[in-house]
């Protein structure tokens, strides 16, 4: 029972893990269309915020929660303007733009900060269950996860904002026609999209560490996890999370990490096998 | 007054010119409806009215504005309206969000807005909840020109609206089209056409519209002179 339950939590830790490395990748390539390659060092610059907002003795949470989601999302306008906006409905030219980007972020970075692992600590402590113990940052993860489902869920179905990015991406060409300003509209659907990528390097950054190349290891599982879940972002992004997350954690505990990664992959590819266009290409079609 | 004037505007698809110097006016409250075979511009002359095809030499004023080389959200927001060929209805959003985008460059209460436009548009009603992209053709095309009068606009330009429409759904857009004439004063259109009958029951005049230029003006009652028509453009009922 106390086993189960320790197994349940760290499911639901590696599920909210996947949601929060996704949510702004499903905004940026599953609604934008764009072969985002630098995902992952957004993810990375949010961590490296953290770190120096801990070192410049800012608090910690609010480093996590509010500047890393802040500086990316303005780094990813910054990109948007610069680079991106030229090269919309070029997938191939986006994907190979922001791989320059991302080589380009990588050496800056170690330029700057070397290359050495940075930690973060925080202080949540741990909890008990039966004779396990279990770290209250995973509770964090998992409920950050859940809010930022429900937040994203929120904006696009209640929000007038939600509305216009929606209706936007479907077709710019009669956004336009009834008022609204498609480049603004993708700049700022873009600069959201980074500030999440922001948020979840800075809230995974105490317990990965913060170090340049530390986007290699999420861009793929990222990809994954967006392209299996298919065109609806949320729906999309929160299935595809659950269905991976959970074979993977479950793998993991049975045998070993590495073996776990490889089950993530393995289930990611036949499920691409059966359903090409993804879960939300069969199942919760009318969802967001 | 006049809404809208068009002097020598010349345009068309990269180096391949489509409109040659064509000039018109439309006063405020005026129906004007634009004739001619396929490839003759119509469509070509409403996208660079609407600024999605560069204007490469004439002028285009609107309510006295220059907006020759203005981007499509600012002519939109200027008051002009677009009903595109194929509709183009948001396919996942439902009726309702469509109509929403409609408003959403405005300001001012969306329901409000929202249930006038319906008033005029009861078929709509019953389908709020329905993806646009699952509507028939002609409900589609209903709901394309509700979207646009969400805006609120001076003036639509109005691409084939009878398209690939039943003609149930033809007269009821006649219908809608005479009845928003009635009660929204100054509300004034362009239409591009093929169908004559529909033309004519709704415009005050017809251009002639060939390879690029506007070749002759006649009275909506003359549409009915199938001779004269044939002779101009080779159309007949």
């Amino acid at each position: 029972m106390d086993y189960g339950l320790v197994v349940l939590i760290e499911v639901l830790r590696a599920i909210a893990g996947l949601v929060l490395i996704s949510i702004g990748l499903a905004i940026i390539f599953g609604m934008m269309r764009i072969v985002n390659i630098a995902h992952g060092e957004f993810l990375m610059l949010g961590g490296y915020t953290v770190v120096l907002s801990a070192k410049a003795g800012i608090n910690t949470w609010v480093a996590m929660l509010v500047l890393a989601p802040l500086v990316v999302g303005l780094v990813g306008v910054a990109i948007e303007r610069c680079f991106i906006r030229f090269l919309y409905g070029r997938m191939l030219d986006t994907l190979l733009a922001t791989w320059g980007l991302s080589l380009f972020i990588v050496g800056f970075v170690t330029v700057v900060f070397g290359n050495t692992l940075e930690g973060v600590s925080v202080s949540v402590g741990s909890f008990e269950i039966g004779r396990f113990r279990v770290a209250g940052y995973s509770l964090f993860i998992i409920l950050v996860g859940a809010v930022l489902l429900a937040a994203t869920v929120a904006v696009l179905r209640f929000t007038r904002l939600g509305l216009i990015a929606r209706g936007t991406m479907q077709n710019p060409n009669m956004a336009a026609a009834l008022g609204l300003s498609p480049p603004r509209i993708y700049m700022v659907t873009f600069g959201i999209g980074a500030a999440l990528t922001g948020l979840a390097g800075g809230v995974l950054a105490p317990i990965t560490g913060v170090v340049p190349t530390m986007g290699i290891a999420f861009i793929a599982q990222a990809f994954i996890t967006v392209i299996t879940g298919g065109a609806a972002i949320v729906a999309g992004t929160g299935s595809a999370s659950t269905l991976l997350g959970s074979v993977s954690q479950l793998t993991t505990f049975a045998t070993t990490p590495v073996i776990g990664d490889v089950a993530l992959l393995f289930i990611a590819v036949v499920l691409l096998r059966i359903l090409p266009q993804g879960i939300t290409g069969r199942f919760f079609r009318r969802s967001l | 007054m006049t809404l809208l004037a068009v002097q020598g505007l010349a345009s068309g698809y990269g180096k391949v010119p489509i409109l040659a110097g064509i000039s018109f006016a439309v006063r405020e409250g005026e129906f004007v409806g634009i004739l001619g075979h396929n490839g003759m511009g119509k469509t070509t002359l409403l996208r660079t009215l609407m600024g999605y095809l560069p204007a490469t030499a004439g002028e285009v004023r609107f309510a006295g504005a220059d907006i020759t080389h203005a981007p499509t959200h600012h002519r939109a927001r200027a008051g002009l309206g677009f009903v595109p060929q194929g509709r183009e209805i948001f396919p996942t959003l439902t009726v309702r969000d469509n109509l929403r985008m409609g408003f959403a460059a405005r300001q001012g209460n969306e329901s409000q807005a929202l249930d006038a436009v319906l008033a005029d548009f009861p078929r709509l009603e019953r389908l709020l909840d329905r993806p646009g992209g699952a509507l028939s053709g002609g409900e589609q095309q209903l709901l394309a020109l509700a979207r646009s009068l969400c805006a609120d606009p001076r003036l639509i330009l109005l691409d084939e609206p009878t398209e690939g429409i039943q003609p149930s759904i033809i007269d009821e857009i006649i219908d809608t089209l005479l009845a928003l004439r009635h009660r929204r004063a100054g509300f004034t259109l362009v239409l591009v056409e093929q169908n004559l009958d529909f033309i004519s029951a709704l415009s005050d005049r017809v251009l002639l519209i060939q390879k690029g230029r506007i070749t002759r003006e006649v009275e909506a009652a003359a549409m009915k002179d199938t001779a004269m028509i044939g002779e101009f453009v080779g159309f007949g009922h």
